[in-house]
C-alpha cells in the first residue's frame, strides 16, 4: 500500500497524571506526529496542598512537618532550609554539634535521594535491576534515620535552634558501615548502568540544555551542573558549617555525548553521591561535643517587617524559603523556592521534535518531586 | 545591594528608587514603570550580571501588593532583591518573561495566588489551581469556598 493512503494527522496525547514515568502526578499534553513529539505542555497542580497558605496560619514550629511533605524524598534538606531561614530572621544561634549533625543528616538524605533518582531513572528506561540495588542501599539510610528520629520518610528531625535529639555511638558505627558499603557498591552501579551501552544510547545526546539556557530558564542543582556550570550553594553561600568540609563540585563535561545531556545530569548525581560520602566521613571524624539545642524561646516571634531568604542546596537544586515576619510566631508570608518547580519549567523548551520515548528520559533526568512542584 | 543601588542611581537618577536596609535582607524599591529597564540593565551590566530569576512572588499588604523579585548572579555569586508596589485592585506589572524565561511560571503562580496581572505575559493562566477557581488564596481577605463542584469541605 503506498504511504499516501496513511493518515498523518497530528494528535494530542495525554501523558499522566497517572503514569509511572512522570514520577507522581505530572500531566503532559503531547502534540504528536506519529512517534515524534512536536510539543509538550506540562500541566501541574494535581498535588497542590496550600503549603504556603498553611505557612501563614500556623506557627513556625508547627510548620516544620509541612516542609517534610514538600520534597518527601529529601525531608531533612527541606527542614534545614526552613530552619535556617527562621533562625536567621529570629536571630537564633545553633550549637556546633547540632550544625554538624544537620550536615550529616542532610548529606545522608542527599545520598538517599540520589539513589532514588538513579534507580527510578534506570527503571524509566527499562533497566529494572539497578532500581532493586539502589533501594537496597537506601534502606540502610532509612534505618539509620529511623534510629535517629523514629521516622523513615517525614523526619522533622531538625528543629529551630538545633536538632531533636543527639545520636549515640551505635548510630555512628552504623553510618560508618553504611558509608563503607555505599563506597564499595558505587563501581557496581557504573558497571550496571553508567557504562551500559543501552543506557548510554538512551540518554547521551538526549535533552541537551546548553549552559546559558540552563541559567536563563532557572535551572539549579544537578540539572545546572550537568550543563557545566560549577555552582553549589554549599560552596557559594556556606551555611550550617559547610565551610569546614572539603568536597568537589562535580559538573557535566559531555563525556558520552553533548554537554548538558541527560547522561551528564545522571552522572553529576552519581559523582555527588561520592562527594556526600566524603562529607559524611569528615563530619563523623570531627564531630564536636556539646549540646544539640541552643537557647530558643518557647514561642519564636519574628519581628514585623523582618524578611530573609537563605539559599540551600537540596538534592534537586536550590531550595530557599523567603519569609516575612509579622511580629507574632506566625509568618506574614512564607514562599518556598522549590528546585523541582523551576527545573520542570524548561520542559516545553527542551521537548521539541523529540521521540516519545525520549520524553521519559528527559523528565527522568530532571528528577522532579511533584510534592514540591505543586506544594 | 549597595553596589546595585549605586548603579541604579547613576543610571536612572534618584526618582522613585529607594534602598531599604533592614530589618532583614536589604532590597531596592523600584517604580513599576522602570521595572523592565532595571531588570534588563542588571542582566546586561558586566559588573552585575544578574542572569537568573530565582523567585517572583507577591505579598499582600492591606493597602497594596508588593511584587518581589529575587535575582541571582552566577558570575559574582550574589543575590539581589527588587520590589515594586501595585494597587490591590487591578494591579498590573510589566512581565519580564522575555528577558528571563525562568519568570514565566513564577509570574503565573503570582497571578494565580494573588491576582496580580503581568502585562505582556504569553500565557497568563492559573498554574496550581483549577482554571475555574474563584479568588486568589494568598490574599489576606480570601474567603475559603464552602464547596467546589459539589465537593463539600465541611
Amino acid at each position: 500500500m503506498p504511504a499516501s493512503f496513511l493518515k498523518t494527522d497530528e494528535i494530542l496525547v495525554n501523558m499522566g497524571p497517572q503514569h509511572p514515568s512522570t514520577h507522581g502526578v505530572l500531566r503532559l499534553v503531547l502534540r504528536t506526529d506519529g512517534e515524534l513529539v512536536r510539543e509538550a505542555f506540562p500541566h501541574i497542580g494535581y498535588l497542590h496542598r496550600c503549603a504556603e497558605k498553611i505557612g501563614e496560619s500556623v506557627s513556625v514550629t508547627q510548620f516544620i512537618p509541612y516542609t517534610d511533605r514538600m520534597d518527601y524524598l529529601a525531608a531533612m534538606n527541606n527542614n534545614l532550609a526552613f530552619c535556617l531561614a527562621v533562625e536567621k530572621a529570629a536571630g537564633i544561634e545553633v550549637p556546633k554539634r547540632a550544625q554538624y549533625l544537620r550536615v550529616l543528616a542532610a548529606e545522608l538524605n542527599r545520598i538517599a535521594s540520589h539513589l532514588v533518582a538513579v534507580g527510578t531513572f534506570g527503571l524509566d528506561l527499562g533497566a529494572f535491576t539497578i532500581f532493586c540495588y539502589t533501594f537496597r542501599e537506601r534502606e540502610q539510610i532509612l534505618q539509620i534515620f529511623e534510629r535517629m528520629c523514629g521516622a523513615r520518610l517525614t523526619y522533622s528531625y531538625l528543629r529551630h535552634g538545633g536538632v531533636m535529639r543527639d545520636i549515640d555511638d551505635d548510630i555512628i558505627e552504623d553510618v560508618k558501615v553504611f558509608l563503607h558499603v555505599m563506597e564499595s557498591k558505587w563501581p557496581e552501579y557504573n558497571q550496571l548502568l553508567s557504562e551500559n551501552e543501552i543506557f548510554i544510547r538512551r540518554t547521551a545526546n538526549v535533552g541537551i540544555i546548553p549552559p546559558d539556557r540552563a541559567i536563563a530558564n532557572g535551572l539549579t542543582g544537578p540539572c545546572l551542573r550537568g550543563s557545566g556550570v560549577s555552582f553549589d550553594c554549599r560552596k557559594a553561600f556556606p551555611y550550617s558549617g559547610y565551610e569546614d568540609f572539603e568536597f568537589q563540585i562535580p559538573v557535566g563535561t559531555g563525556q558520552k555525548g553533548t554537554l548538558g545531556d541527560a547522561w551528564d545530569r545522571y552522572w553529576v548525581r552519581m559523582l555527588e553521591i561520592r562527594e556526600s560520602i566524603r562529607i559524611c566521613r569528615q563530619v563523623i571524624d570531627n564531630l564536636p561535643d556539646g549540646p544539640v539545642m541552643g537557647p530558643v524561646p518557647k514561642s519564636i516571634k519574628i519581628p514585623e517587617g523582618q524578611e530573609c531568604y537563605v539559599p540551600t542546596e537540596n538534592p534537586r537544586g536550590e531550595l530557599g524559603f523567603y519569609i516575612i515576619g509579622g511580629g507574632k510566631d506566625v509568618l506574614y508570608r512564607c514562599r518556598a523556592r522549590g528546585p523541582s518547580f523551576c527545573n520542570l519549567s524548561i520542559t516545553h523548551e527542551v521537548c521539541h521534535d523529540v521521540l516519545l520515548a525520549d520524553i521519559v528520559a528527559v523528565i527522568g533526568s530532571f528528577d522532579i518531586v511533584l510534592g514540591e512542584v505543586d506544594r | 545591594m549597595q553596589a546595585v543601588f549605586e548603579k541604579l542611581k547613576a543610571r536612572f537618577g534618584e526618582d522613585g528608587f529607594q534602598l531599604a536596609t533592614g530589618p532583614g535582607d536589604p532590597f531596592v524599591r523600584v517604580p513599576v514603570e522602570r521595572l523592565r529597564d532595571v531588570v534588563a540593565m542588571l542582566r546586561d551590566d558586566c559588573d552585575l550580571k544578574f542572569d537568573q530569576v530565582l523567585i517572583v512572588t507577591g505579598v499582600d499588604y492591606s493597602d497594596r501588593i508588593d511584587v518581589v523579585y529575587h535575582l541571582r548572579s552566577y558570575a559574582h555569586r550574589a543575590t539581589a532583591v527588587l520590589k515594586v508596589s501595585v494597587p490591590r485592585d487591578g494591579g498590573v506589572v510589566p512581565s519580564i518573561c522575555d528577558l528571563h524565561p525562568a519568570a514565566n511560571w513564577h509570574e503565573r503562580e503570582t497571578f494565580d495566588m494573588l491576582g496580580v496581572r503581568f502585562e505582556g505575559h504569553p500565557n497568563l493562566r492559573r498554574i496550581l489551581l483549577p482554571e475555574d477557581w474563584d479568588g486568589h488564596p494568598l490574599r489576606k481577605d480570601y474567603q475559603q469556598p464552602q464547596q467546589y463542584h459539589g465537593i463539600s469541605n465541611q
